[in-house]
């Protein structure tokens, strides 16, 4: 077992674990902490891969938006210590069935197949190069999904404060 | 740090499997909104790892699937953003933010 190798084990197996917890955990709030952690630990595997700024992006965005969203909504919504339901017995059963078929179906698939690995020289990952090809608009540029992308966030923006607002009548 | 000759590819497959079938398992056991969410949450982000890896591995002298799971990181925000306000608005109308007890479509 060498570094990277238990890094990954620990990043995996906490990974597999709270989101195991946070979706069986029927406490809400603590569900929603054990996302947390999940979100951490694969912002971890981003960091190991080399994409640094990515792993920022999740914990910034996910770690530091999204999942405070969640606990204010659960906060707005449910009082603190409330329990869900249990699920019945019957959804369990489906939901497991068609969880386990789906693993089954992708993990036979996917197992047997060899990845041919690309043999062109590595591209460094750094700000620079990120840039440069976010804002890019030639070969390998990606100046267009990113004005999409701003545009988009700007309709979520005036759709949410068109939705949440309390209406006048 | 040689990632590929410590780690093989197919584990971060299987670990990205298991995270999305353990997020489509949240949104179908539960019947309330914000649990389902983070069950879409789960699956977004168990695709998320797939992009990298195929990323990292396959195809290192691209940015794709960094750029892929940047763009799928902004739509998960805008679409958290508006799935809360939107359960804000339910349980405004509804006091309750299970799906089940949620069956009018105009009040």
């Amino acid at each position: 077992m060498t570094g990277p190798k238990i890094i990954f084990y620990i990043l995996a197996f906490s990974t597999i674990l709270f989101s195991l917890l946070s979706v069986f955990d029927r406490r809400i709030l603590r569900a929603a902490i054990y996302l947390l952690f999940v979100l951490v630990a694969i912002a971890g595997l981003f960091y190991m891969m080399n994409f640094q700024f990515l792993a920022a992006v999740q914990l910034m965005l996910y770690a530091g938006g999204i999942v405070v969203l969640i606990i204010f909504s659960i906060l707005l919504t449910s009082q603190i210590n409330s329990k869900l339901d249990a699920p019945k017995l019957m959804q369990l059963l489906a939901a497991s069935f068609t969880a386990l078929f789906g693993i089954g179906i992708s993990l036979y698939t996917i197992l047997p197949y060899v990845f041919k690995p690309s043999a062109a020289p590595t591209l460094e990952v750094n700000m620079r190069n990120i840039g440069l090809q976010l804002l890019n608009t030639g070969e390998q540029g990606y100046v267009l999904p990113f004005e999409v992308i701003s545009i988009l966030l700007l309709a979520a923006l005036v759709g949410i404060i068109f939705i949440a607002k309390r209406s006048r009548t | 740090m040689n990632l590929q000759a410590e780690i093989p590819l197919h584990y971060m497959i299987v670990l990205s499997t298991l995270l999305f079938f353990i997020g489509l398992v949240g949104v179908l056991i539960r019947r309330n909104l914000i649990t389902m969410l983070m069950g879409i949450e789960l699956m977004l982000n168990a695709v998320n790892i797939n992009f990298v890896a195929f990323n990292h591995y396959l195809y290192p002298h691209r940015f794709e699937g960094h750029f892929f799971a940047l763009i799928v990181m902004a739509i998960a925000a805008a679409e958290a953003a508006i799935a809360i306000a939107l359960i804000i608005n339910i349980y405004r109308k509804f006091s309750t933010v299970n799906v089940d007890d949620v069956d009018e479509l105009k009040y």
